[in-house]
């Protein structure tokens, strides 16, 4: 017989990957502000012998924040409200509760090795899929047991029907396992040589063009099903508990979903236009890519109709004002992105700072501005104490948006100067600048871009800051809070 | 439908898989049937050279260099013929890089010499006033690793049929058999540098980073053609 007494939720795994996030969050950003700095001024190459040059580092970068911060922000949130919308809790089955441990464990143990390996430069050399075949394979075991902690939640739930979120986390789990997968084929060559050479180097599947079309397939839908697809099962989840608000509509979510869910694979081949890939698959891409703005702008028009009526709450809490930010910059570069894969504009941008910054206003402003949200939205809950600082909050949050914006403008301005200069030619048709000039020119934007860089990391310690106090020194809370965070 | 989908997770995930996989079936499949085949005459990369590439991934330098010159009359002008499908055959992985923070690589071998990138290696902003890229000095320290780059070699000549000479097989003692044929051709790179270290490495039977990354970057452009003829 079912009690009615509420169930009490059990958190364990949601805080092991919540504190995660927060390291990895800090580190990767601050790769991130020290190769933005590098750019402007070079000598900062040289901190760390041959492991602190830019290439080096850039690739650490992006995956720390990518596998470190996102991926765990994703787990976070998945085990704290994959419990509450399906009405079961991780305590009432000790085979998902070792799942998620085990989980946590092998986990932690990639993360290391992603980091050393390269910065020891073990490399596959295909962007954001960097990682060796040996800790390929770690992560397929990492990743199909999520899915079975996923779908033995499911399994045992007691609200029938999946909520919007699980619909998203669903999703990430196929979209990367299936993507994951077919770009990482690769022949370990110790093994077909006759035990020669490094046991960790291996070669890839496919060769030239077909490997940039896979690569491509993934590094695009990489970001739709880790930066994309799970940040929306988010914004579902936290944006109406908060503000005590139901969802908008239920038919809009429908077709932002499954709308989502067939356009976006088609898009990856706009990362090759213009490049040798058969010219009418640059087509489909630069196509399906205009037609991604319908189901993304879908689920961003959805969360803030969702506001209606409530707007006031954005000038009380913060938390609010971070997924309303959140969806408005989902909502910027959504449509970014697009105009960047129109043929004619991707010839001028391709290649530049432009891309770079398109990337950023999605990632700081739309990916970590909802993480941190969700982050904050859970701390009460979990820890049993109110949230530290509202006065903190504020602070990070004004801090943060000014580095937003002064990162996409000036990354704007320095892939357009380039992306000019490049075709630039005099009025005999010769090119009229060397190729250095295009550099020394980005320099003022680089330095703008380093600040902004500092200003987001500086954010981000106050987010950690916060969140640290709040769980070990905050006013202790006797009930949960309904919707709105209680903070200081 | 959907009300009906939400309530069956098995049958919603199958959903969700069949949509979000149909977009790769249409779309990359049938180049894969098409397969890259390589430009006529093209011969695949020495041992060497392959050595060079892993240098050219460890210290990842697709981060700011592309390889892929793309249609325009700004590009060829700047870099020479743009890029043919075919020319990429035997590069496993594709090195085509999506940033250019420095220029375009694709045919750097047409138009630099040993010389040049020894200079630009050790330090950039000799050759390149104003350049923002880091020096490395540790390739001309570091000796790469000529075995896996052999194991390579054997592996995408057994597994892809990428056209190597028999003396390309399996094992320890074919290594050792092929070595010195390796070792010669990094004496040839020697002979045009001037750093003592990497000079004295040669002789000596060790090959630093940066020699092997240089007989990769003289092997990109139309040196690769030659079997043409």
């Amino acid at each position: 017989m079912q009690s009615n007494a509420a169930l009490e939720y059990d958190y364990s795994v949601a805080k092991l990957y919540t504190y995660t996030a927060i390291l990895f969050g800090f580190v990767g950003m601050l790769i991130g502000t020290l190769i933005a700095a590098q750019l402007a001024f070079p000598e900062l190459n040289y901190l760390f012998g041959e492991y602190g040059t830019f290439s080096r580092l850039r690739p650490l970068h992006t995956n720390v924040v990518i596998y470190g911060f996102t991926v765990s922000g994703v787990f976070a949130t998945f085990y704290y409200s994959a419990q509450r919308v399906l009405k079961v809790s991780m305590a009432e089955s000790k085979f998902i509760m070792f799942v998620g441990k085990l989980q946590f464990a092998l986990y932690l143990i990639a993360a290391t090795a992603m980091v050393v390996t390269e910065l020891m430069g073990i490399t596959q050399s295909k962007e954001y899929a960097q990682m060796e075949w040996p800790l390929d394979l770690l992560i397929v075991v990492i990743w199909v047991l999520w899915g079975v902690a996923m779908f033995g939640l499911i399994g045992i739930r007691r609200e029938k029907a999946l909520y919007i979120s699980m619909w998203y986390f669903i999703a990430c789990f196929l979209g990367v396992a299936m993507l994951y997968l077919f770009n990482n084929m690769a022949i370990p060559t110790y093994f077909t040589s006759g035990n020669l050479g490094s046991m960790m180097h291996s070669v890839s599947m496919y060769s030239g063009t077909n490997d940039a079309l896979v690569q491509w397939w993934w590094g695009h839908n990489a970001v739709a099903f880790v930066f994309t697809v799970p940040i929306v099962a988010m914004i579902y989840y936290f944006l109406p508990k908060e503000s005590g608000q139901a969802v908008y509509s239920y038919k809009l979510s429908l077709l932002s979903f499954w709308g989502l869910m067939f356009v976006y694979l088609w898009a990856g081949s706009h990362h090759l236009l213009w490049s040798t890939v058969p010219d009418w698959m640059q087509t489909m891409g630069s196509v399906f890519s205009v037609v991604l703005i319908l189901p993304s702008w879908g689920s961003a028009i959805n969360m803030l109709l969702t506001m209606k009526g409530e707007w006031n709450q954005l000038t009380e809490n913060p938390l609010i004002k971070f997924m309303v930010l959140a969806s408005t910059f989902y909502m910027l570069s959504t449509l970014e992105g697009p105009i960047q894969a129109i043929k004619s504009v991707n010839a001028i941008a391709h290649f530049t700072d432009w891309i770079p910054g398109h990337v950023h206003d999605g990632v700081l402003g739309w990916v970590a501005f909802m993480i941190m949200a969700g982050l904050f939205h859970m701390a009460p809950r979990m820890f049993k104490r109110e949230i530290y600082s509202k006065k903190l909050i504020e602070a990070q949050f004004w801090i943060q948006t000014t580095a937003v914006v002064l990162y996409f403008t000036s990354m704007w301005i320095a892939g357009i100067t380039q992306g000019m200069m490049w075709r630039a030619v005099d009025e005999y048709g010769n090119l009229m600048y060397s190729f250095i000039d295009t550099v020394t020119v980005l320099h003022p934007y680089y330095a703008i871009r380093a600040l902004a860089g500092v200003l987001y990391v500086t954010g981000f310690a106050m987010f950690a800051y916060n969140m640290i106090k709040t769980m070990t020194s905050s006013r202790e809370l006797s009930e949960e809070p309904q919707f709105r965070s209680p903070m200081a | 439908m959907f009300h009906w989908l939400e309530k069956r997770p098995f049958f919603f995930a199958v959903g969700v898989f069949v949509v979000i996989a149909f977009a790769g079936l249409i779309e990359i499949l049938p180049n894969f049937a098409e397969a890259s085949r390589p430009v006529e005459g093209l011969r695949p990369y020495t041992v060497l050279e392959l050595a060079g590439k892993e240098v050219y991934k460890k210290d990842n330098c697709i981060a700011c260099h592309s390889q892929l010159i793309r249609p325009f009359k700004a590009e060829t002008d700047r870099y020479g013929q743009y890029s043919l499908s075919g020319e990429y055959a035997y590069d496993r992985p594709f090195l085509w890089g999506s940033k250019r923070t420095g220029p375009d690589l694709h045919r750097v071998g047409n138009y630099r010499t040993t010389d040049w990138h020894e200079n630009h290696m050790w330090e950039p902003s000799s050759v390149v006033p104003g350049s923002i890229m880091p020096a490395y000095k540790h390739q001309f320290k570091n000796i790469a690793d000529l075995e896996t780059a052999y194991a390579e070699a054997v592996t995408v000549k057994n597994v892809f049929n990428v056209p190597y000479g028999d003396d390309i097989k399996p094992g320890k003692a074919a290594w050792e058999a092929y070595k010195p044929k390796v070792l010669a051709e990094a004496r040839k790179i020697a002979a045009d540098m001037k750093n003592k270290d990497v000079k004295d490495a040669v002789a000596a039977g060790k090959v630093p980073e940066v020699v092997a990354l240089i007989a990769y970057l003289n092997s990109l452009g139309s040196s690769r053609y030659e079997a043409k003829k």
